[in-house]
């Protein structure tokens, strides 16, 4: 090391600007090797990557900015059939309780009339026995006066005590006959 | 200055552990950027990670941030070269053994520098057409009487020196750096020769500034790779919206 540096001082002569022709030949050859290959394949190889990188993102973004989009159409459908729901459910309540009113209303006057036309049956039932029980009262009143007149007649009317045995033994006959009836 | 050549073993002139170092970067830099960009993934391991790091520090960081525009992807292979293959020569002078940063032989330099001037006056003709050494050289709003002074100062500035330093000061911090950790190496070594305690004893001292200024260098082989990238895609800027400056 100290020879070199010696010799290099007291020879004087090599100027250190001066280039050796053959390194400069290496230097030149080696750069352009170089730059050869990183012109053909390292570039390209690492600008490749980077598009590829860049187009992935911002395919990614683009994705993600399409799934946002049909998420809030997804809820503005949900939202415009939950308030058509609404809308369904009110009309079905109203018209239900419509038709239920319509239904009491309507039952209500069916037992109204059913009512009056029992009442007017009963009345009309009561109107005709009365009527048959007058019919046959009448007759049967005949009847008994001239029953009860005969008998009168045919005892001594001149005995009071006879004739009041009859009258009462005619009254116990018609008990009899009304219970027998009765039964 | 150069040492000797590996093949033929010691000569003067030959194959030189430089040049085996300059393909050896180129080897590295391929293979490395095509295993980590070899399997596409959307989501990167950590090779591709890494890779996509390096790449988009130098896509998006340097040519994007400075080129701009839509077309700053056609310079990007030309930057994203530039600064790997200086990056991993420069580093080659913080490895033990290697250590000898390639651009301190300043032939690598001025190659490289020549062909960002080549690269960036072909750009600036084929956008402006001839117009462009008018654009390039005649700063507009200047008046009339300053310009013969103007002139000449511009183009020497951007034609004749913008060149050298571009190439000089990427093989000057380069060789500075070779040579002070070289000295130090050198200082240290004939230090411990003494027979002197004390002097012995002083190797000690050189070896912590020479760790301090290694820690240094190492920064500055990053720092330059980086400059010297910036540097171009700002010229390739220049060149490209020349009627705009």
């Amino acid at each position: 090391m100290n020879q070199v540096i010696i010799s290099a001082a007291t020879e004087g002569e090599t100027n250190p600007l001066v280039p050796n022709v053959w390194e400069m030949g290496v230097v030149l050859v080696g750069f352009a090797v170089l730059m050869f290959i990183v012109v053909k394949f390292i570039v390209p190889m690492f600008e490749k990557t980077f598009a590829e990188r860049a187009e992935a993102i911002e395919g990614g973004i683009a994705k993600a900015e399409k799934a946002q989009a049909e998420a809030s159409a997804a809820l503005e459908e949900y939202k415009q059939q939950l308030t058509d729901a609404r809308a369904e459910a009110n009309r079905i309540r109203e018209e239900a309780r419509g038709e239920g009113a319509q239904i009491l209303a309507d039952l209500k006057e069916k037992a109204a009339a059913e009512s009056a036309r029992i009442t007017a049956q009963a009345h009309v039932q009561i109107e005709s026995e009365r009527q048959a029980a007058v019919v046959s009262l009448r007759s049967e009143v005949g009847t008994l006066a001239t029953t009860l007149a005969g008998r009168i007649v045919g005892e001594a009317l001149n005995d009071d005590e006879r004739s009041a045995r009859v009258v009462d033994r005619f009254l116990a006959d018609l008990e009899t006959q009304n219970a027998g009836a009765a039964k | 200055m150069h040492l000797p050549a590996i093949l033929p073993w010691g000569a003067a002139d030959g194959f030189s552990k430089q040049m085996l170092l300059v393909i050896l970067s180129v080897v590295i830099i391929a293979t490395f950027f095509l295993l980590a960009a070899r399997k596409q993934q959307l989501v990167p391991g950590k090779l591709q990670f890494a890779g996509e790091m390096a790449y988009g520090f130098v896509r998006n960081g340097i040519a994007k941030d400075i080129i701009g525009g839509k077309d700053f992807m056609k310079y990007v292979p030309l930057l994203f070269s530039l600064f790997f293959f200086i990056l991993v020569n420069n580093i080659y002078g913080a490895i033990p053994v290697l250590q000898l940063p390639s651009f301190s032989h300043v032939g690598g330099a001025y190659v490289l520098a020549g062909i960002v001037y080549i690269t960036w006056i072909a750009i600036g003709i084929r956008k402006n057409g001839l117009r462009y050494f008018k654009l390039a050289t005649v700063p507009s709003g200047v008046p009339i009487y300053i310009l013969p002074l103007i002139i000449p100062i511009e183009i020497i500035s951007n034609f004749l020196v913008r060149p050298v330093t571009h190439s000089l000061r990427l093989f000057a911090t380069m060789l500075a750096g070779h040579l002070i950790v070289m000295i130090a190496g050198s200082g240290i070594e004939f230090l411990i020769m003494q027979e002197s305690v004390l002097l012995k004893g002083a190797s000690v001292l050189v070896l912590a500034g020479s760790i301090a200024m290694y820690m240094l260098e190492a920064l500055i082989m990053a720092l330059q790779a980086y400059v010297f990238t910036l540097l171009t895609a700002i010229y390739i800027e220049g060149a490209l919206h020349a009627d705009s400056h």
